[in-house]
């Protein structure tokens, strides 16, 4: 059986390059993917307690995750190509306008 | 059950360094799909059937096709990449790196969780197996009915805000403003146009 520290180290690693990536990337949908990584790093976790505690809270707990995830991409999305629209841009640098 | 954990990890891993280290966004998209899958793989090795399918149909289906429709649909053309804004990244990269590698030897040498063995078939009613469509179900609609209700009113904002974000704004310019005075005085031009022809018909 596959002792629970190797999930929490995988979710770990996982989240850590999905904050990586929120550094790194420029391109905001790339961002956005990087947002999506750390979610499912967590989600990992989640399950994973879920299963060594025998709690069915945690596999719910992702439900309700996933669920705010999508209505996240959903307005985030939106709000890309509202930007795209405006400044005919994606990467982050450029949406500046609230810059003193 | 090792070999499955090592595999679908290397896979997820894979999965997440393609993301961030593609230009591409379509290639960072597919890497995040990979990953996506991948973790579906480590919930079924975690007895958890519903959210294995549920990451599959809705992270893997819906919500990454979102993505790459907005990614072909805006089409970006490649951008040139701008590390130098970012050289100071360098010196924040190596600290937090070496906390990563902590965070994991702490959990690999201190957590020691031995999982309950899974009951077996029939020693439980099939509403208390962990991660069936049942058990789920009956948690949902009783102990956390109030944050299922909440999630509902948060997916309808989310419909409306985003509808309202990304429709395209029909600004005064577009939109041609007819006065009453304008009304008036094209009636008069008419009005002048037919007494014109009316008198030209009647000099022939």
């Amino acid at each position: 059986m596959i002792p629970l520290s190797w999930y929490l180290a995988l979710s770990a690693v996982l989240f850590s390059i999905g904050v990586v990536g929120v550094l790194v990337q420029r391109n905001v949908i790339a961002l956005f993917m990087c947002i999506e990584l750390m979610l499912n790093a967590v989600n990992l976790t989640f399950v994973a307690f879920s299963r060594f505690l025998d709690q069915t809270t945690g596999q719910l707990f992702v439900f309700i995750v996933m669920a705010v995830a999508a209505a996240e991409a959903a307005v985030g999305l939106a709000i890309i190509i509202s930007l795209f629209r405006n400044r005919e841009t994606l990467n982050v640098d450029e949406a500046d306008l609230l810059k003193l | 059950m090792e070999i499955l954990f090592i595999l679908f990890a290397a896979i997820a891993v894979a999965g997440a360094l393609n993301v961030i280290l593609q230009r591409n966004p379509i290639y960072s998209a597919i890497g995040l799909i990979v990953t996506l899958c991948a973790l579906a793989g480590l919930f079924l090795t975690l007895a958890a059937q519903f959210i294995a399918a549920i990451q599959i149909i809705v992270y893997a289906g819906a919500i990454m096709v979102l993505f790459v429709f907005v990614i072909m649909l805006l089409n970006i053309r490649e951008e040139e990449s701008k590390i130098d804004r970012q050289r100071y990244l360098k010196w924040l990269a190596a600290p937090l790196f070496v906390a990563l590698l902590a965070e994991v030897y702490f959990v690999i040498r201190v957590v020691s969780y031995d999982p309950k063995p899974l009951p077996a078939q029939g020693a439980v009613p099939p509403g208390q197996i962990l991660g069936t469509v049942e058990s789920i179900g009956n948690a949902m609609f009783t102990t956390y009915l109030l944050p299922f209700e909440a999630t509902s009113v948060l997916i309808l904002m989310a419909i409306v805000g985003s509808m309202l974000l990304a429709r395209r704004e029909r600004t005064v310019s577009e939109v041609t403003i007819v006065t009453a005075e304008q009304i008036e005085a094209a009636q008069l031009e008419r009005e002048d146009e037919a007494h014109e022809t009316e008198t030209v018909g009647a000099g022939h």
